[in-house]
């Protein structure tokens, strides 16, 4: 398959056959959280996809280059979440320093991306085969962050927008908030599910 | 006496899932069924508890700027220890958990914990924190996974319950179905609160 064909097939798979929110279950706390305006959640989407790229390469950099010459593969895990808090307080001054008109629009979403479960998840799974024995190679996964990010950003833009409008609707009391975010989220994994049944 | 309020606060008054709603992922992604629920609960009440005692006794000697490193320190090496032990003792229950392991890192409620609780109180009292958020965490894992599993296998923890004629609704333990379940607890939950307030 050549290089564009494959990108393709990736892009579809990571936004829409397994979506990181919807079918993977990573990164609902942001999900949930930063939803409720459209801003915020453009902001919380874009730092997102920003962070997952580039920990989606220095991540695979370090575990081939430094984890697996050293025998010391059983550290991934922390060695992962030290990284990732790095670069994000990296980022953070960075942006802050460089481009303060962005940082007053992401700075309050970047240090709660330390604890997005979606930027660890994409750093193992990088490293992890895939179901027919392969791995990622650098490019692979870099793109991999990259994609799985977009598709973050997609559901949570889908998410916003529809609960903007719920917060106009009457609600009964006890459906208000989480358990209304749940059953929306409920409701659009399924329409989600519809994708499963693309082959490409 | 503190030490047993510490200690039961976390199972119904401040439920990590229910109450606090932390933690939502692994509780989405593991409570396809009872077992998972239960190893899944364990092992992050392991980490809780061991990384709430560590953080307490080290909270003196750790300067207030790099603390959230520290802890995330502290917790990712309690992790890699369950994982660890888990892939080598428990290796079905190990490979159906997968990535939500390593993930439990990034857990809201075990760094939460350590910032809101063992950050600022006696050891005794964050064991009895962490023992308790930790059984919570189970419990509410426990309640979700039950219905899954009854609705989407006819099963609970293996053990058929339903009639062997019932047509599981295969829904409930795929994604949509963690969704709509834990929404409509939550709903459940909030009614009930309603009514005994």
């Amino acid at each position: 398959m050549n290089f564009l064909g494959q990108l393709f097939v990736m892009a579809v798979s990571a936004i829409f056959i397994q979506n990181f929110v919807l079918s993977r279950f990573l990164g609902l706390c942001p999900y949930l959280g930063v939803s409720k305006k459209m801003d915020s959640a453009f902001g919380m989407g874009m730092a997102v996809i920003f962070v997952m790229t580039m920990a989606s390469a220095i991540c695979y950099l370090i575990y081939q280059y430094l984890l697996v010459p050293y025998d010391l593969t059983y550290l991934s895990t922390l060695a992962f979440i030290l990284t990732i808090a790095a670069l994000v307080q990296f980022v953070e001054m960075v942006i802050q320093k460089n481009a303060p008109a962005l940082y007053k629009s992401l700075g309050v979403y970047l240090p709660l991306i330390t604890t997005n479960c979606a930027v660890l998840g994409v750093a193992i799974l990088n490293i992890t085969p895939q179901a027919d024995g392969s791995t990622h190679n650098f490019l692979m996964a870099t793109l991999n962050g990259l994609l799985s990010g977009v598709g973050f950003t997609f559901v949570l833009l889908a998410m916003a927008g529809i609960r903007q409008r719920l917060a106009l609707v009457d609600l009964p009391k006890s459906m208000e908030g989480f358990a209304s975010g749940m059953i929306l989220a409920g409701t659009m994994a399924l329409a989600f599910y519809g994708f499963m049944g693309l082959k490409i | 006496m503190s030490f047993v309020k510490e200690l039961t606060k976390g199972l119904i008054k401040e439920n990590p899932i229910f109450v606090i709603v932390l933690g939502m992922c692994p509780t989405l992604a593991t409570s396809t069924s009872v077992n998972n629920a239960i190893g899944m609960g364990m092992a992050a009440t392991f980490v809780l508890v061991c990384s709430n005692v560590m953080i307490s006794l080290i909270k003196n000697i750790t300067p207030d700027k790099i603390r959230i490193p520290v802890y995330v320190v502290v917790i990712a090496a309690f992790v890699s220890v369950v994982d660890m032990v888990m892939g080598a003792y428990l290796p079905e229950l190990h490979k159906s958990l997968g990535l939500f392991i390593p993930l439990i890192v990034v857990n809201c409620i075990i760094l939460g914990r350590a910032e809101a609780f063992a950050n600022k109180n006696n050891v005794l009292n964050s064991l009895a924190d962490g023992i308790g958020m930790g059984l919570g965490f189970t419990l509410a894992l426990v309640v979700v996974s039950t219905f899954r599993e009854i609705l989407g296998n006819g099963t609970w923890a293996g053990l058929r319950v339903m009639p062997k004629t019932y047509d599981p609704m295969l829904i409930a333990i795929l994604a949509p179905g963690a969704f709509i379940t834990l929404g409509l607890l939550m709903a459940a939950i909030n009614l009930l609160k309603e009514r005994f307030q």
